[in-house]
């Protein structure tokens, strides 16, 4: 009864949505409140019923109703709970449902909680929310619809595939979708400036806490989704450039530049069209993710819930949605009042090219992500593109951007002083050269492309403390007044040199860990060791280890280094018979920053007809600096969300009262 | 400087222009550069052995894994052979197998032959899900014949159709 329920609110969330755009349109036609207030209504009512049905969803999974086609096929009654409840976006039907609760729910938001938005342009934002509602809801009712019912139920469920029980990735799709689908508001923001034809600072301000909690959320995903694969996988790496990977990193990429871009158009009235046109686009690469990962159109080691006939059907709303937004743009973007002017060397100057980058790495992502399929359509030829594409592509484009990045917050506004501002980083780029030259020396002075990558991290993280020092006038003004300006910082300034310095200590780990891992594999038997660098690893006993749905053996390593024990590590492989699929559970001894990664492998038969397992083990020196960097930046966002003036409610009067100091006056 | 235009707007547009062609002209120098040596083209054994593929250069391999070919090594080495329907190619794999490599199934390798013709993989293709097939495996099957199309087909989801 539940799931009828569900299936009933959810068909009659896509009336609603299709409600909430016929409103919102009469509304903004014949300027009338009732209607406006009748379409913002229907907003509200849409993520209701789209709750509920995500919740009779969430019941038939907890209880295990396997009459349900996608519990059947994706739940099973000995699943722990957290993997029941996560079973619900562990399939193409449920995370699509995800999708549409997310999308209907930040549509709500701005219909119900956004005061103060003009109320022509709030109707537009509002009807093109629901026009993305119709599009996603109606694809998951009629082609994808998660409460199918199963003539025949079966007696047990087919599982959740064990790689996804898993911690991390319970909570990867809610986040990973939160950025996706955070988009979707900015789209409808540049489809209501293209409208009403106006793209000024009140726009821009609100566009840029959407953007801000999007690309928070996202960051925060695609973390938790590479920490997933580092450990869960048991392949060592983090980042294989795989299409799936690349489908979540372009809107990143894409968001991050318009985080930038909006900035300018917020404080400066600058760049409107380009800002409009990555709004548009940062949500079209999200839905262009959503097509590739579900499509299966790209071979992936990721590939999850691939169905080839429903991504035809994404195709389809992916080219209606973006096409829309961007015939949009062509024919009223001309219009767009022309930014302000702006001198090239100046903080605006300093974001373009950092625009610029982000927006050529993007493309060569989505070229070299893209590119078996053009050449698969032309010449018919099966191939793939390697990680080194991707590796010389993306990170001299990269290099170039972290080169400028400390250098633009120190310039001011218009025109900025670029000779004063380098000679103020003359420590940060010290310190970058000693550290690059450091590497080399005491490293193998092959690794050139690790020591340039340190150097820049460096470079970023000591960049962030000249800025904050520069604005805090350290050195140059008496203790109390540079006390008096650390407390007035504003939470947008300590939230940019987060992220900053978060990009910096992620660069220096991603390098690091990538030039100098050093992996070792043997058989090894009970007893017997191997070294990984400095460290010495001994299969001491494998044991039995079964868990509520999987039998699994574990092993007990320890871990020593010159003869002092490091740690015990109890690596899993494990067997769920319910799917029978085998994982590995990879175990992970932290020193310091970084890790030493031991995998158990299959058991053989060693010397002596022993038996023996092959053991696996890394050592990966910096690896934690990977993700704690991503997170630091993710904060760095939450931290500029708080900020006051950038509050969704805060009427702009407030905003202008608050002191900005301004690092270059 | 009198070779620059008149007009305020159309000397800012100059200026984007000289900003921009660099870092776009580096961006597509960059991409068509590295994609030279990133590519690897994908072969099913028949396609390899007629390809006469010299050795050395990086391939994707792709088949089913024979029936009772796969031999494991102390030192940790494997030996499999995969096979489409016309022919088949020993490879030798350093390393440990996916979690999902099975006997029977179809399984993307890449490497490159070796002089003496053996295949040498550096990867095994692993995959998280055992519904799913790799596409250029699905394709060559049914090229050759040997696509026997979706089996335990249980629900209507997440079941890939070639």
């Amino acid at each position: 009864m539940i799931v009828e329920i569900g299936a009933f609110c959810l068909i009659l969330s896509l009336i609603l949505s299709a409600a909430q755009v016929g409103l919102s349109v009469i509304g903004r036609v014949r300027r009338s409140v009732v209607f406006y207030g009748a379409g913002e209504g229907a907003a509200g009512a849409a993520f209701l019923m789209v709750l509920i049905a995500f919740a009779a969803l969430m019941y038939a999974f907890v209880t295990s109703d396997f009459s349900v086609a996608n519990v059947a096929a994706n739940s099973h009654s000995a699943k722990p709970m957290l993997y029941k409840v996560a079973g619900v976006w562990g399939s193409h039907e449920g995370s699509m449902l995800l999708w549409c609760l997310a999308l209907t729910g930040f549509g709500a938001i701005v219909a119900l909680m956004a005061r103060g938005l003009p109320a022509a342009m709030k109707s537009v934002v509002v009807a093109s929310q629901g026009s993305l509602g119709v599009l996603f809801l109606a694809y998951t009712v009629f082609a994808s619809n998660p409460f199918v019912r199963l003539l025949q139920p079966p007696v047990e469920g087919r599982s959740l595939n064990p790689l996804l029980q898993d911690p991390a990735l319970a909570f990867h799709p809610p986040f990973l979708y939160g950025g996706y689908v955070g988009f979707s508001i900015v789209f409808s923001f540049a489809i209501a400036a293209l409208v009403e034809g106006r793209v000024d600072a009140a726009w821009a301000r609100w566009v840029r806490p959407w953007s801000l909690a999007a690309w928070s959320l996202l960051t925060v995903g695609i973390t938790l989704g590479a920490f997933w694969a580092y450990y869960e996988l048991g392949w060592g790496g983090w980042w294989f450039w795989d299409p799936v990977e690349n489908a979540s990193f372009m809107p990143w990429l894409i968001g991050t530049a318009l985080l930038h871009s909006a900035v300018v158009t917020e404080k400066r009235g600058a760049l409107p069209g380009w800002t409009v046109f990555l709004a548009l686009g940062s949500f079209t690469f999200s839905m262009l993710g959503a097509f590739l990962v579900r499509s299966g159109v790209l071979t992936s080691v990721h590939a999850f819930a691939v169905d080839p006939e429903r991504g035809i059907l994404l195709l389809t709303i992916l080219g209606l949605a973006a096409g829309a937004g961007f015939g949009l743009f062509a024919w009223r973007a001309p219009k767009l009042a022309p930014g302000g002017l702006f001198a090239p060397i100046s903080r605006e100057g300093a974001l373009v090219i950092n625009n610029l980058v982000l927006s050529a790495a993007t493309v060569t992502v989505l070229l070299g992500t893209l590119y078996p399929l053009i050449k698969e359509a032309l010449t018919g030829q099966s191939l793939s593109v390697g990680t080194p594409y991707f590796n010389l592509t993306f990170a001299p484009l990269m290099g170039l951007a972290f080169l400028v990045l400390p250098v633009g917050p120190l310039l001011s506004w218009k025109r900025g002083d670029g000779l004063g501002a380098l000679q103020r980083l003359w420590a940060a780029a010290g310190s970058a050269v000693a550290v690059g030259l450091l590497v080399l020396w005491v490293q193998k002075p092959t690794h050139v492309a690790a020591a340039v990558g340190m150097g820049l991290g460096v470079w970023l993280i000591v960049g962030v403390f000249v800025e904050i020092a520069e604005r805090i006038h350290l050195g140059r003004a008496s203790a109390a007044e540079v006390r008096r300006r650390l407390g007035g910082l504003p939470r947008g300034a300590w939230g940019m040199s987060l992220a900053h310095a978060g990009l910096g200590i992620f660069t220096l780990g991603a390098c690091f860990e990538t030039a100098y891992k050093i992996e070792a594999a043997q058989a090894l038997s009970i007893n017997q060791a191997i070294t990984v660098g400095a460290y010495q690893v001994q299969l001491s006993d494998v044991v039995a280890a079964n868990g509520p749905n999987y039998i699994a053996e574990r092993g007990l390593v320890t871990v020593t280094k010159n003869g002092k024990p490091v740690c015990q590590a109890k690596p899993e492989r494990r067997f769920y018979p319910a799917n029978s699929q085998t994982t590995s559970e990879v175990a992970l001894c932290l020193e310091g920053l970084d890790d030493v990664y031991l995998v158990l492998g299959e058991r053989r038969v060693g010397s002596e007809a022993q038996p023996a397992w092959l053991v696996r083990a890394y050592w990966n020196p910096l690896a934690r600096l990977i993700f704690l960097g991503p997170l630091l930046m993710a904060l760095g966002g939450a931290v500029s969300l708080s900020d006051r003036r950038l509050r969704f409610a805060a009427p702009r009067r407030a905003a202008e009262t608050v002191a900005v100091p301004v690092a270059a006056e | 400087m009198g070779w620059m235009p008149r007009s305020k707007k159309a000397r800012r547009r100059l200026l984007v222009v000289a900003v921009a062609a660099p870092i776009l002209s580096l961006a597509a120098a960059l991409a068509f550069f590295a994609m030279g040596d990133a590519v690897s083209f994908f072969y099913s054994p028949a396609q390899a052995q007629a390809a006469q593929l010299a050795p050395g250069k990086t391939i994707q391999l792709g088949g089913l894994v024979a029936k009772g070919s796969v031999a494991k090594h102390p030192d940790g080495s494997v030996e499999f052979v995969i096979m489409d329907h016309a022919a088949s190619e020993k490879v030798v794999y350093q390393g440990d197998l996916p979690d999902l490599f099975r006997e029977g199934q179809g399984v993307v390798t890449k490497g490159s032959f070796e002089a003496s013709g053996q295949f040498r993989a550096t990867e095994v293709l692993a995959k998280h899900d055992e519904k799913y097939m790799p596409r250029e495996v699905t394709k060559a099957l049914k090229a050759s014949g040997e696509w026997r199309g979706d089996k335990d087909k249980v629900t209507p989801a997440g079941t890939t159709k070639g």
